[in-house]
C-alpha cells in the first residue's frame, strides 16, 4: 500500500479503487502462486469450475453488503438458505411434475418472507439487527427439522429438471453463473444508479443526515433485509441443486464465510463504504483458496485457519485505510462526535 | 476508595431502577412459567438430583456469559469465545498425549484462553478495528489450527484425574462446574457492580469519547476484558474437555451465539452501557431449564434452537411493543 495516502484522507471512490486494485493485484498472486505448483489449476475448465463453485458465495456477499452498508449485519442467510432449499427440496420430492418454473419462482419468495421477518422487527420493532439475525438463525435452522422431520433428501428424490436446471448451459455458461451475474449485475445498477440503492449509502454514512434530507431509513433497512432474504431463497434452491441434497446442516456457519468475502472486499461494518466490485473479487479470493488447497495437495483442514488469517490481514489493512473510527456495534450516533483518539490525547 | 476529592454523578436511580425491575421481573416471570411448565408436562422435572445434573449443559456457557457480559457492556463483542475453546483444548489434548500432568494441563488451558484473548484485544484496540470483525477473523483463525492439528481424528489420552474439574460433585449433589459458576456470579457481580472498576466498565460502554475525556484509560480496559474473556473460555475449556473426556477440532460449535443468547436474553443492550449480572443470572436458568424441559421430553437440540431464538426476539421485542402501546 502506498504510505503517502495513510495520512490525507481519500475520497470513498478512490479509496474503494485502491482496494479493489490491491484485491485484484493479490488474486493474480495468489492464481500464479498455486499455477506455479500446479499448473492444471488454471487451465480454464479448473478456472470455470472455481467460478461455479464461488458463484453462490458472489451472489449472498452481495446481498450482505447492502446490509451492511445500512450499518445492519444479516447472520440468518444460511439458515435461511438452508430453510429455503429444504422447502424446494421437499416440493421436488412430493409434487415432481411441477415445473422448474415454480421452484424458480418460490424459493425467492420463501427468502423475501423470511428476510422481511428480520427487516420488520429490525425497522419497525427497532431491535438490533444483530440480536434479531441471531435469534432467526436459530430459528430458521431449528425449523428445518421440523419441517423435514430430521430426514434428508437425497439424490435420486429429487426431480430431474430440479437437479438439472443450473447445470443447463447457454451460450456454454452454466445457468447457475448466468444467475448469479444477473444478481450481481443488478445489486451493482441499484446501488450505483438507483436513487433507492445510494440512500442506502446515506443511511449507513451518517443516518442522521440523512433523516434529515428525506430518507426513509426504515424503508431502506426493511428493504435490504427483504432483499438479502430473497438472495439467500434464491440461493438455497442453488446450493441443493448443485449438491444434490438438503439436510439440517446444510451450510452451517456459512453467514460468517459470507460476512469475511465482504469484510475482505473492503465493505466496512461501520456502514455506508462498499461497492459490489469489491465483494466480488473477495469472495473469489476465498473461493480460490478454498478449490487451490486440494489442487496444490495441502490438506482441507487448512482451509479455515487460512481464512482466518486473510481476514484478519484484510481487515488490518482496511483500518489503516479507513480513516473513519470504527464502531463496535451499530448505533447511531450525532455526526459532530469527537473521535476516541484526539491527536491532542 | 475512601478519600476521594469529588464524586462522579451517580446512574439516574428512578429510571434506571424501574427499566432494572420491569427486566428481571419479567425474566423471574419467564422462569416461573417455565418451571411450572415443565413440571407439569414431565414428573421427573422437579427433581432435585435431576435439577442439580441438569446444570452440566450450562455451567460452562453460563461462565463465559459472565465475562461476555462485560465485553459487550463496552459495547465489544466477542465471536471467537467458542475458538478459543477448541484451540485451548487441543493443546490440552496434545500435551496430555505427551504425558503432561494435571496442573500442567490446568495450566496450559487458561494461558491458551488468556493468550488468544491477549490478541484479540491486541488487534482491536492498536488497530481500531471493530470487535465483531477482528474476532469473526480470530474465530476462523483459532477453530483452523485447531482443524490444522487435529484434522479428523480426536484425543482422548486424558489423565485419569482429569476427569474430576467437569464430573465432580461438591457435597455429594452440588457439580463443581455449577458451584464455580455461583461464585463466579458473585465475583462478577461484585465487580461490575460495587466498584469503581464496573462503573468505569459503565461508562465505556455508555459513551467511550467522554470516557476517555474523563481519563479512563478505554483501550486498556477493552484489552483487558478481552484478555479475561480469553482466560474464562480456558477456564471453559478445562471444564468441557474435563466433562466430554475427549477433544475434537468441532468442539464446542455454535456456542458463540449462544453465550451471546444469554447475555442479551439477560436484558444487557448489545449497544453497550446497560446490563446487570443478575439478569444475565436469571437468563442463564430461563434457558438452561427451558432446554431440560424440552430435552426431558425428547424434543431434539436442533428444534430447541426455534424455542430459543424466538425466545430471544420475543423478549426483546414485547417490552418494546408494550411500552409503544402504552404510551399511545
Amino acid at each position: 500500500m502506498n504510505p503517502s495516502t495513510h495520512s490525507s484522507r481519500p475520497s470513498l471512490a478512490s479509496l474503494a479503487k485502491r482496494r479493489e486494485i490491491v484485491l485484484l493485484v493479490l488474486i493474480v498472486a495468489l492464481l500464479a502462486a498455486v499455477g506455479a505448483r500446479a499448473p492444471v489449476f488454471l487451465t480454464p475448465s479448473s478456472l470455470a469450475d472455481v467460478l461455479t463453485d464461488t458463484a453462490i458465495l458472489l451472489m449472498l456477499a452481495c446481498g450482505q453488503m447492502a446490509v451492511i452498508l445500512t450499518r445492519g449485519i444479516d447472520l440468518s442467510v444460511a439458515s435461511n438458505m438452508a430453510f429455503t432449499g429444504m422447502c424446494t427440496a421437499l416440493l421436488s420430492k412430493y409434487h415432481p411434475e411441477l415445473p422448474i418454473v415454480v421452484t424458480l419462482a418460490l424459493a425467492p419468495l420463501i427468502g423475501f418472507c423470511l428476510g422481511a421477518i428480520n427487516g420488520a422487527l429490525i425497522a419497525w420493532v427497532k431491535i438490533p439487527p444483530i440480536v434479531v439475525t441471531l435469534g432467526t438463525l436459530s430459528a430458521y435452522r431449528g425449523m428445518i427439522f421440523v419441517l423435514s422431520g430430521g430426514a434428508s433428501v437425497v439424490t435420486h428424490e429429487f426431480s430431474r429438471p430440479y437437479l438439472d436446471f443450473p447445470r443447463q448451459t447457454l451460450f456454454g455458461v452454466p445457468a447457475l453463473l448466468w444467475i448469479a451475474a444477473l444478481v450481481c449485475a443488478g445489486m451493482a445498477v441499484f446501488l450505483t444508479l438507483a436513487r433507492t440503492g445510494r440512500s442506502l449509502y446515506a443511511v449507513g454514512g451518517n443516518p442522521l443526515a440523512a433523516r434529515y434530507v428525506g430518507i426513509g431509513i426504515e424503508r431502506c433497512q426493511f428493504l435490504v433485509y427483504c432483499l438479502s432474504g430473497t438472495i439467500a431463497g434464491l440461493c438455497g434452491y442453488l446450493w441443493v441443486s448443485r449438491y444434490a441434497i438438503a439436510f439440517t446442516e446444510v451450510a452451517f456457519g456459512y453467514e460468517l464465510t459470507v460476512i469475511a468475502a465482504c469484510v475482505i472486499g473492503g465493505v466496512s461494518v461501520a456502514g455506508g463504504i462498499g461497492t459490489v466490485s469489491g465483494c466480488l473479487l473477495g469472495g473469489l479470493f476465498l473461493g480460490i483458496i478454498g478449490n487451490a488447497l486440494p489442487v496444490i495437495q495441502v490438506s482441507p483442514f487448512w482451509q479455515m485457519a487460512i481464512s482466518g488469517l486473510v481476514i484478519l490481514c484484510a481487515v488490518i489493512v482496511n483500518s489503516r485505510g479507513e480513516a473513519r473510527k470504527g464502531k463496535l456495534i451499530l448505533r447511531d450516533r450525532s455526526p459532530s462526535e469527537p473521535q476516541i483518539r484526539p491527536e491532542t490525547a | 476508595m475512601t478519600s476521594l476529592r469529588y464524586e462522579v454523578a451517580d446512574r439516574k436511580r428512578p429510571a434506571a431502577l424501574d427499566f432494572w425491575l420491569r427486566w428481571e421481573v419479567l425474566l423471574l416471570v419467564l422462569l416461573a412459567a417455565v418451571m411450572v411448565v415443565n413440571s407439569r408436562l414431565s414428573p421427573w422435572f422437579l427433581d432435585y438430583y435431576n435439577l442439580m445434573d441438569s446444570t452440566f449443559n450450562f455451567s460452562e456457557k453460563a461462565i463465559m456469559a459472565l465475562a461476555m457480559t462485560l465485553i459487550i457492556v463496552t459495547r465489544d463483542i466477542d465471536l471467537s469465545v467458542a475458538s478459543i475453546i477448541a484451540l485451548a483444548s487441543v493443546l490440552m489434548g496434545l500435551a496430555a498425549q505427551a504425558g503432561a500432568g494435571i496442573p500442567l494441563l490446568v495450566v496450559i488451558g487458561l494461558a491458551t484462553g488468556l493468550l488468544a484473548g491477549l490478541a484479540n484485544g491486541l488487534i482491536i484496540t492498536r488497530f481500531q478495528i471493530p470487535a465483531i470483525v477482528v474476532t469473526i477473523g480470530t474465530m476462523s483463525l483459532f477453530r483452523g489450527i485447531a482443524y490444522v492439528v487435529l484434522g479428523d481424528t480426536a484425543i482422548t489420552a486424558y489423565p485419569a484425574g482429569f476427569s474430576w474439574f467437569g464430573q465432580s460433585y461438591l457435597m455429594w449433589s452440588i457439580p463443581f462446574e455449577f458451584a464455580l459458576f455461583l461464585g463466579l456470579t458473585a465475583v462478577f457481580g461484585f465487580v461490575l457492580h460495587f466498584t469503581t472498576t464496573g462503573r468505569r466498565i459503565f461508562a465505556i460502554g455508555n459513551n467511550p469519547t467522554a470516557a476517555r475525556f474523563s481519563g479512563i484509560p478505554v483501550d486498556r480496559y477493552r484489552l483487558a476484558l478481552f484478555a479475561l474473556n480469553g482466560l474464562i473460555a480456558g477456564l471453559a475449556a478445562i471444564l468441557l474437555t474435563s466433562r466430554i473426556g475427549s477433544t475434537r477440532p468441532n468442539i464446542a460449535a455454535g456456542w458463540e451465539l449462544e453465550v451471546i443468547t444469554m447475555v442479551v436474553l439477560g436484558g444487557v443492550s448489545i449497544v453497550g452501557g446497560s446490563g446487570t449480572i443478575s439478569g444475565v443470572f436469571i437468563a442463564v436458568f430461563v434457558l438452561g431449564m427451558m432446554t431440560f424441559g424440552l430435552s426431558l421430553m425428547n424434543v431434539p437440540g436442533i428444534v430447541m434452537s426455534v424455542f430459543v431464538g424466538t425466545l430471544l426476539i420475543a423478549s426483546i421485542a414485547v417490552p418494546i411493543l408494550i411500552r409503544r402501546a402504552l404510551r399511545r
